[in-house]
């Protein structure tokens, strides 16, 4: 009986070795995050890179082409792609991973989403209603989005269903035994004060016990004005931050202009794999982010 | 000094007999002192180790709370993915109008106009279909009209890479065809649709697109559709195919070509192409676009048209375009080019300046105009 199963077991192998899960990721947190679980079992893809500005996007033709041929999307949600994805899924003709399926999912979901709001009023500019979709700079939602994808990739490949749980399992081991290590060195940042240029940081500076004082846009979305940086350069001249954070997409001159005036140092954080030389996975890349903020403030 | 002596001498020794009974009280005390610490660090010790104690148990409380509360809002926040707000369709308006001059010998279409106010809904059907209206609101010679631009329902749920569409629409033909008013990257049409299509061929029929399960992106569709004047009702077809792909992270392209019969005697070819860049594909602050396509209607003579425009975003909020149209017809061959400015405050609201001059056989003229467009409530993402 046994071996009849262990046969049959051989016999199955093959097939399930060749069809790999394609994974359509909006977000490069999310495709790192499937290499981390699906290991060899799913191929997975990028829409953006660090480099993006993930709210504005093309709805280009590859990328219709390769939601078309995917098992899986996963986004960040909360609207951050509603600029772009509704036109792929519009245009690639693909059932499996419209929303309400289970090839479909949005890792905002399933993590605690900080500032939603009730008030929709676009004079407030980029609001997203549902709060805050930039939820992977928490290491702590990086695990809780782990489990979903896990029990997704699980159901979307039965066949695999102990791979995918393995590979989990293994996941959060390493990766709570890092997240401790992080916040560890992260102690000397508790009650520190920053200022961003977006609000795209609202998870890590909340996990960190960092206080967010200002933004260098007056409205979200909208490019930083001379009046608001005039304004914050005399509200900070004296201290009240250490340190002003933006992204490596965003333009560098308001923050390194406050930075001059203000003598607060003025850092990139990756804020997604492959954002930075150094965030080269999810783990690379929370080392990567507390080095740079350890290293802004001790300049302070 | 002597006294000072004495006093010295006496006082040591009075210090010689004293010691001892000193050393005896100080030891005492030590010991007391020494026996309070004791006690005191015994307290202590025993204070420290039930608070750390209670702190451990704590903990322990707080992270199975926040576990608890983590699995709880992952289980009911699950539901919430973003679609179309609860049961009500999407809803958006989108406002235009025009304040133009021109120095041309007719002198007509002068002053403020305001364009076509966009009134679009959509939301899904069921699990298998998705609906889509779009009604323009005109005002036009003292009269206020309604106007269907699309009604159509589409299929979500066709296996193989399907999808069919079915209503009123604008064709799937060229690139510019499809394409909504507000997204345009002048104020008006580009010629050859003017010339050819009267704008663009909107049309009642059925729509049928497949797309290739390969890397590059590969579109075939095809259309069957009312026509005009035929008595069949099935006056009108087409077919069209794009393909498209990236160069780079930076650049990305689109080419295209259409064949529309539009009834016996008329048909018209279509061939496309557009480019876009931006730096490491970051859309939001740099951003340059290049598009082309050339008409052929064949009636009973064969006419031809074609355009090329280029829009430059040098800044986020501002961007400069310059377009060439030309048309080849029977007996004339007007030209226009045209150049443009516009400033978007964000994605909702864009103010335009544009400049134009035309030359043909009928004589030469200048043309100017300031638009705006401005949108509310939801609004979909655009194609590429």
């Amino acid at each position: 009986m046994r071996s009849a199963k262990l046969i049959l077991l051989i016999l199955l192998l093959p097939v399930s070795v060749g069809a790999e899960v394609r994974v359509f990721a909006c977000e490069p947190e999310w495709a790192a995050l499937a290499d981390e679980i699906g290991g060899d079992l799913v191929a997975s893809y990028s829409a953006t890179t660090a480099l993006q500005d993930p709210h504005y996007i093309q709805a280009r033709p590859s990328l219709i082409a390769k939601v078309r041929n995917a098992d899986l999307v996963i986004c960040s949600g909360a609207q951050l792609e509603i600029g772009w994805l509704p036109a792929l899924l519009q245009k690639a003709n693909n059932r499996k991973v419209l929303p309400g399926n289970d090839g479909y999912m949005e890792a905002s979901s399933f993590v605690m989403r900080l500032d939603p709001t009730a008030n929709l009023d676009r004079a407030k500019g980029d609001i997203h209603p549902q709060g805050n979709p930039h939820v992977q700079t928490n290491p702590h939602n990086i695990a809780l989005v782990a489990r979903a994808l896990s029990e997704r990739l699980s159901k979307i490949d039965v066949i695999n269903s102990i791979v995918y749980n393995e590979n989990l399992e293994q996941f959060i081991t390493k990766w709570e035994r890092a997240v401790g290590r992080w916040e560890d060195a992260a102690e000397p940042l508790r009650g520190k004060r920053a200022i961003t240029h977006h609000k795209s940081w609202v998870y890590l500076l909340r996990w960190l016990g960092i206080e967010e004082v200002e933004n260098l846009e007056a409205i979200p979305g909208l490019p930083p004005t001379a009046t608001h940086l005039g304004k914050l350069t005399s509200e900070f001249s004296e201290g009240g931050a250490d340190v002003i954070i933006r992204a490596p997409y965003q333009h560098a001159k308001p923050s390194e202009w406050l930075s001059e005036r203000t003598g607060i140092p003025a850092t990139i954080l990756p804020l997604t794999v492959g954002g930075t030389e150094a965030a080269t996975d999810l783990f690379a890349l929370f080392d990567d982010i507390i080095a740079r903020l350890l290293e802004a403030v001790e300049d302070a | 000094m002597r006294i000072v002596g004495f006093t010295n001498a006496g006082l040591a020794f009075l210090l010689f007999l004293a010691l001892p009974a000193l050393a005896v009280a100080q030891d005492n005390e030590i010991e007391d002192i020494r026996s309070a610490i004791e006690e005191l660090r015994s307290d202590y010790e025993a204070r420290i180790s039930d608070l750390e104690r209670r702190l451990a148990v704590a903990e322990q409380n707080s992270t199975q709370a926040v576990h608890a509360a983590q699995q709880a809002q992952s289980v009911s926040s699950q539901p919430a993915v973003s679609g179309n707000s609860a049961f009500n369709p999407a809803i958006g308006v989108v406002f235009q109008g025009f304040l133009t001059g021109n120095d041309g010998e007719a002198q007509e279409g002068e002053g403020f106009a305001v364009g076509e106010t966009e009134l679009i809904m959509s939301a899904n059907v069921d699990d298998k279909f998705a609906a889509y209206l779009t009604a323009a609101l005109a005002f036009e010679d003292g009269e206020s009209e309604l106007e269907v631009e699309e009604a159509w329902v589409e299929t979500t749920a066709l296996p193989a890479g399907f999808s069919a569409r079915f209503g009123r629409m604008f064709s799937g033909i060229g690139y510019l065809n499809a394409k909504h008013s507000h997204t345009w990257d002048f104020a008006d049409q580009a010629l050859p649709y003017q010339a050819f299509l009267d704008g663009r061929y909107v049309d009642n029929g059925v729509q049928l697109r497949w797309l290739a399960p390969t890397e590059l992106y590969m579109e075939i569709g095809g259309e069957i559709m009312q026509g005009e004047d035929d008595p069949s009702g099935l006056g009108a077809s087409s077919v069209f195919t794009n393909v498209g792909g990236d160069v780079g992270a930076s650049s990305s392209w689109l080419a295209g070509a259409s064949y529309l019969d539009l009834d016996a005697t008329t048909s018209l070819s279509m061939a496309h192409f557009v480019w876009k860049w931006a730096p490491q594909g970051n859309w939001k602050e740099r951003n340059f676009v290049f598009q082309t396509e050339y008409l052929e209607r064949r009636a009973s003579n064969t006419e031809t048209g074609w355009y090329a425009q280029a829009v430059y975003q040098p800044v986020q909020r501002w961007r400069f375009g310059a377009r060439a149209d030309a048309l080849d017809l029977d007996g004339d061959d007007p030209r226009r080019y045209t150049v443009m400015m516009d400033w978007s405050n964000s994605e909702f609201s864009r103010l335009r300046l544009q400049f134009a001059r035309s030359e043909s056989g009928i004589g030469d003229g200048n043309e100017w105009g300031l638009q705006y467009i401005h949108s509310i409530g939801a609004h979909g993402a655009h194609a590429f």
